[in-house]
């Protein structure tokens, strides 16, 4: 890939006039955002001056550990945010971790091995970190969906085991469920993508002057990748988390109350 | 003896739902009476360990519960809940599930009869039938699973006195026909009556009286 464009201090700045305008919305609205419209903007430029310093840093080191580390860095907060929003899922931390690292290693490992990218910091730090994103947003919303439709159909889960059913089957149309669920967004999007919206990769390279073809092939192997890695995050978080709802003599455990986590 | 319990206490947020019961249950029909909240419902869910108690003791012909594999003890100890929940589909396809689970050649137009549905039901989607069908359908499908001993959770508490009898009828039928043990919860007295040939009464989590009708409901 040829060409890189040079960003000033500056023209970031000017970018705040955009800022400023949807403070002035809100306030004239009286929608109350100004604040929140503050504090996203100083958190997005400390965040993201932070972690360019620190690609940069891993760029010019170029070792594949420090990669790691950031890698696996990020797989732990995203596992910890993901567990915000499957808080109706009992012990949700480890299925969706061991979820995270599965779909980043295989769909890095894949990307790798097929020898569409070269592993080197340079291509494995963005298209990790873009791969694990999207796998903690699938993973969350699957394992939300889960916690709400278990929640819903204890009754239907509990005569279903009565029969002596194991817990697998008795669960089973509800895990599914959560795993479209988790999975359905990004297929959608896909399908849409380049009608609708554009997505952001192809943006910033047509941006940095690439040639729309190069951006488009770029752009469709990351689409591709996601797909694999969306899917393998929901289907690893589901087929764990659910086992978390029932006991080892296959009895649906009491919900925990509300608050106590 | 079918069932003994010894000492068993469960604990549900903090509440006491059972409270050191001791009891035994013999084989025949037993009814298990008592007002609202006072553990019914809770002590039929251990008889097939759809819950464990905290502390104390639940046998089965002798055996310990846990001794049992659970899949294999629910399909020969079935419980019908209160609620109807059938899995989305036909009454066949429901009848059919249960009886593959148990290992049994399906009988549909047995199981229906013996519940007290024609058989043309077999055909009917679930979530066409009437709250009173529904709970037929329920039967009939533990029955497709051919068990010794049915657990009954107020198997006639959505139904109007028309459908209650007609319940209590077959319930009765089943209880001559089949070589088969009834555990009935109701908080009906006069329910106990007519479908119990011994009873358990409980209040606030114990065991307030036991054994004949007499006795037990005096």
């Amino acid at each position: 890939m040829s060409g890189s464009i040079d960003v000033s201090l500056g023209q970031v700045a000017a970018a705040l006039a955009l800022v400023a305008l949807a403070a002035a919305i809100s306030r004239w609205r009286r929608a109350d955002l100004e604040g929140d419209i503050a504090v996203a903007t100083v958190r997005s430029f400390v965040q993201l001056t932070a972690i360019g310093y620190a690609i940069e840093a891993i760029f010019e080191a170029d070792s594949i550990w420090l990669v790691l580390a950031l890698l696996a860095v990020m797989v732990l907060f995203g596992a910890l945010t993901a567990r915000r929003r499957a808080s109706r899922v009992p012990g949700a931390f480890g299925p969706l971790l061991i979820a995270l690292v599965a779909a980043a290693a295989t769909t890095l490992g894949l990307v790798v091995a097929l020898d569409i990218f070269e592993p080197t910091p340079r291509y494995l730090v963005p298209v990790g970190g873009m791969v694990i994103g999207n796998a903690m947003t699938a993973a969350a919303v699957a394992l939300n969906r889960l916690g709400d439709e278990m929640a819903d159909s204890r009754a239907r889960i509990e005569a279903t085991l009565a029969l002596g059913a194991p817990a697998r089957e008795a669960s089973a149309p509800i895990v599914r469920r959560a795993l479209r669920s988790g999975t359905i967004a990004l297929i959608d999007s896909t399908k849409t993508t380049g009608l609708i919206f554009f997505p952001g990769t192809m943006v910033g390279m047509l941006l940095a002057g690439a040639e729309p073809t190069d951006a488009v092939r770029l752009q469709l192997i990351l689409l591709y990748a996601l797909l694999g890695s969306v899917s393998i995050a929901a289907l690893v978080a589901t087929s764990l988390a659910y086992r978390n709802f029932f006991t080892p003599a296959q009895q649906l455990r009491e919900p925990e109350p509300e608050h106590a986590r | 003896m079918l069932f003994e319990l010894r000492d068993v206490s469960l604990l549900r947020a903090g509440r006491r739902v059972l409270d050191s019961v001791s009891a035994g249950i013999e084989p025949g029909a037993t009814a298990v009476v008592g007002p609202s909240g006072s553990g019914k419902s809770t002590l039929l869910r251990l008889l097939n360990r759809l819950a464990d108690p905290d502390a104390g003791q639940v046998s089965y012909r002798g055996r310990p519960l846990t001794a049992y594999d659970p899949l294999a003890l629910r399909r020969e100890v079935a419980l019908v809940p209160q609620l109807p929940a059938l899995l989305d589909g036909t009454v066949e396809s429901n009848l059919r599930y249960a009886a593959g689970l148990a290992g049994e050649e399906l009988d549909g137009e047995r199981c229906l009869g013996l519940a007290g549905l024609a058989s043309d039901f077999a055909g009917r989607d679930v979530g066409e039938l009437s709250v009173g069908e529904r709970q037929r359908a329920m039967l009939a499908r533990a029955l497709a699973q051919r068990p010794r001993v049915l657990l009954l959770d107020e198997p006639t508490s959505a139904l109007d006195q028309a459908a209650r009898d007609e319940v209590e009828a077959t319930l009765l039928r089943l209880r001559r026909e089949l070589d088969l043990s009834l555990i009935v919860v109701t908080h009906d007295p006069e329910q106990a009556r007519r479908l119990g040939e011994r009873a358990l009464r409980l209040e606030a989590g114990r065991v307030v009286a036991s054994g004949s009708l007499e006795e037990a409901l005096a």
